[in-house]
């Protein structure tokens, strides 16, 4: 029980230091927003008086107090009101609503491939630690170039190839929206979502892949030459139940310690993987936040995301304490 | 990855060894095909950054030729939508994109040997506070936290050292926490323990008792920050919030994308930018295996080629094969 209270003390600590963070950058940048928004209305010669700056400063959260504990308070209050302000780019729906609409596009995507890509991994791990030097060994540099690949050229490439090229698959969107589909729980719709998710889904998996595959490997060859698999193996037990419930088992728990890395490289790569898709989710949504100084939108994006990565990886650890009883002895 | 076990030894000592090599020598990497590769790619790149700016022409310069497939009009890799040379750019954005992942390196290096090594050494409060310290920059997700950043920074501002920085900051957790793992248990062995006993001081327990241990960790890191800066940067430039004013590979693969090189069918705009960091990460990955195979030496292949060597006879190998000797 103290493991998972513990568990919880960091998250509630990480998910405060995200929460101070988002409130804290705006304010010690160089860069003032309104500035930023003055300047580029004095650019294209629209009249700029104090008041406008002044009601500029109160949309974009700097108006009231010049009090900064006063200006935090204020803002945990509206947070737990789910109040992140009024997108510029949306006016005049809440930012709340905005991302509202674009979160299950990416949760869907990336939790999915990402799903697959460590399932995947993880197995093809396996064989190559179990067979070394054998030809699925010998793929894992192969998938480690894969991976030093930025995602979305291999994006760029695929579109090229898939969609200019061939016309296999559809070039960007989430869904066709001219076929007069309706969102829904209809099949033509999930299998519409299906067709148009599968090039971005394809493009993080092949990027993604090849980390879970090498760590996955070289722990297996690193558990495989202790005794008590030694001992497995001399009591005759068959070589699927070593491989998986002797070997495999040990071995993947540096995978999952290790996921908060590799989902931050995942999470970072999708992001602008969606833009090349113009996939209707967080990362497009953060793009059009950043290219018309949407800064209340791009805060709440950026809160939602640190939330998001928070939660799958809480979800990672409770996940390793049930692979790992020693985690649960030891606390 | 964070793939190595802690509890391993540093390697075998070599046991018979005609002339003692020194202990610098040893620390250094032996000759295997993957780190000849590796280094070969990694050092042609890098050259290639240093001399090619000399050597090539104006990469901003504008000719009427625009969209010019590769080979034609001396542009060797074609031309822009404004008829740039893409040859030259490349040349250009090499040098940025390495500068940047350099910068990084060092600097994400250092912050983690402080919050790693020197926390693990010290121990008690400080290292509590610098492990919970660490865990949370790990699991704050870096890049969409460097977008923030970048967008409050004024373009005019926004330098190649800044944005260095910026990346270097979220990017240095994941080596500390991995130096931490190495040194807490190095810092529990025999040795060091006799070195304290004996009254040694703390600094130089630190430099000289620990640190070469930590050697081939710390650059494997340093090698993954190096990957970890320049695919960031790549991100950053490609959603528009790279260094102003400076020529990256993450900017031109921008400028391509923006410029419509795709429904212009343009591929030589955009694929030679990503098959230099993608040469330049497989390269740095190659290198980052040797030096895994010298932390943990069971990771060393022993593939049929290897086998070979050993002079067995094809009928002995698939014997081998067959009894899974590991």
């Amino acid at each position: 029980m103290r493991f998972y209270l513990q568990k919880l003390v960091f998250y509630v600590v990480a998910l405060w230091a995200a929460v101070t963070l988002n409130f804290l950058i705006p304010r010690l940048m160089p860069g003032n927003p309104v500035d930023i928004l003055i300047a580029k209305m004095g650019a294209t010669g629209q009249p700029v008086t104090p008041q406008t700056r002044a009601s500029l400063a109160i949309a974009l959260g700097q108006g009231g107090s010049t009090n900064w504990f006063v200006q935090y308070g204020d803002y945990i209050v509206n947070l737990f009101h789910g109040n992140l302000g009024v997108s510029v780019t949306d006016f005049p729906a809440s930012v709340t609503t905005v991302i509202a609409q674009a979160l299950p596009w990416t949760i869907g995507l990336i939790g999915l491939s990402t799903l697959i890509s460590f399932i995947l991994g993880i197995g093809l791990g396996v064989l190559a630690g179990w067979r070394r030097g054998s030809w699925l060994d010998n793929l894992i540099p192969v998938t480690t170039m894969f991976q030093a690949v930025p995602y979305f050229w291999l994006a760029l490439i695929l579109v090229l190839l898939l969609t200019r090229l061939s016309h296999i698959f559809p070039f960007a969107g989430g869904y066709d929206v001219y076929g007069g589909l309706v969102p829904g729980l209809t099949p033509d719709f999930l299998g519409s979502v299906l067709y148009y998710g599968f090039l971005p889904a394809l493009t993080i998996v092949l990027s993604s892949i090849g980390g879970w595959m090498l760590g996955m490997r070289n722990m297996m060859v690193s558990t495989l030459s202790e005794d008590y698999i030694l001992t497995a193996e001399a009591k005759g037990l068959r070589p699927y139940r070593v491989r998986l419930t002797y070997a495999a088992r040990n071995a993947v728990l540096p995978s999952f310690s290790g996921f908060a890395i590799s989902l931050g490289f995942v999470v970072a790569g999708s992001i602008v993987t969606e833009e090349v898709f113009s996939y209707p989710g967080i990362g497009q949504l953060l793009w059009t936040a950043v290219s018309n100084d949407d800064y209340a939108l791009m805060q709440g994006i950026f809160l939602v995301i640190s939330v998001s990565v928070l939660l799958a990886n809480l979800v990672v650890d409770l996940l390793y304490a049930l692979i790992d009883p020693r985690t649960r002895a030891r606390s | 990855m964070t793939t190595f076990n802690p509890l391993d030894e540093q390697g075998a000592p070599p046991v018979v060894v005609a002339a003692p090599r020194s202990s610098f020598t040893q620390l250094l990497p032996s000759a295997s095909p993957k780190l000849v590769v590796g280094l070969s790619i990694a050092v042609l790149i890098i050259l290639w950054a240093i001399i090619g700016p000399f050597v090539v022409g104006d990469p901003n310069a504008i000719s009427t030729q625009e969209f010019l497939p590769p080979g034609s009009h001396g542009h060797l890799l074609g031309t822009t939508e404004t008829g740039q040379d893409v040859w030259s750019q490349i040349a250009y954005g090499t040098r940025g994109s390495l500068i940047i992942g350099f910068v990084v390196g060092a600097l994400a290096t250092v912050l983690s040997g402080i919050f790693g090594i020197l926390g693990a050494y010290i121990g008690g409060v400080l290292d509590e506070g610098f492990a919970l310290f660490t865990n949370v920059v790990l699991v704050i997700p870096g890049l969409p936290l460097v977008i923030v950043i970048g967008n409050y920074i004024p373009v005019s501002q926004r330098g190649i050292f800044l944005i260095a920085v910026v990346l270097a900051l979220t990017g240095w957790a994941g080596s500390a926490r991995v130096l931490r793992a190495v040194t807490l248990s190095i810092r529990n062995r025999d040795y060091v323990a006799a070195s304290r006993v004996s009254g040694e001081r703390t600094w130089r327990i630190l430099v000289i008792e620990i640190l070469p241990n930590l050697i081939p960790v710390m650059a494997s890191q340093f090698v993954f920050a190096i990957i970890f800066a320049i695919l960031g940067e790549a991100g950053l430039s490609f959603l528009g919030l790279g260094a102003s004013n400076t020529f990256t590979l993450g900017t031109i693969l921008f400028q391509a994308y923006n410029d419509l090189a795709l429904t212009q069918g343009a591929w030589w705009w955009f694929v030679p930018a990503g098959l230099v960091i993608a040469l330049f990460g497989c390269a740095l990955s190659l290198i980052n295996f040797s030096i895994d195979e010298i932390i943990n030496p069971k990771l060393r292949n022993s593939t049929r080629a290897v086998r070979r060597k050993w002079g067995l006879s094809a009928a002995q190998i698939r014997e081998l094969e067959g009894e899974n000797i590991k």
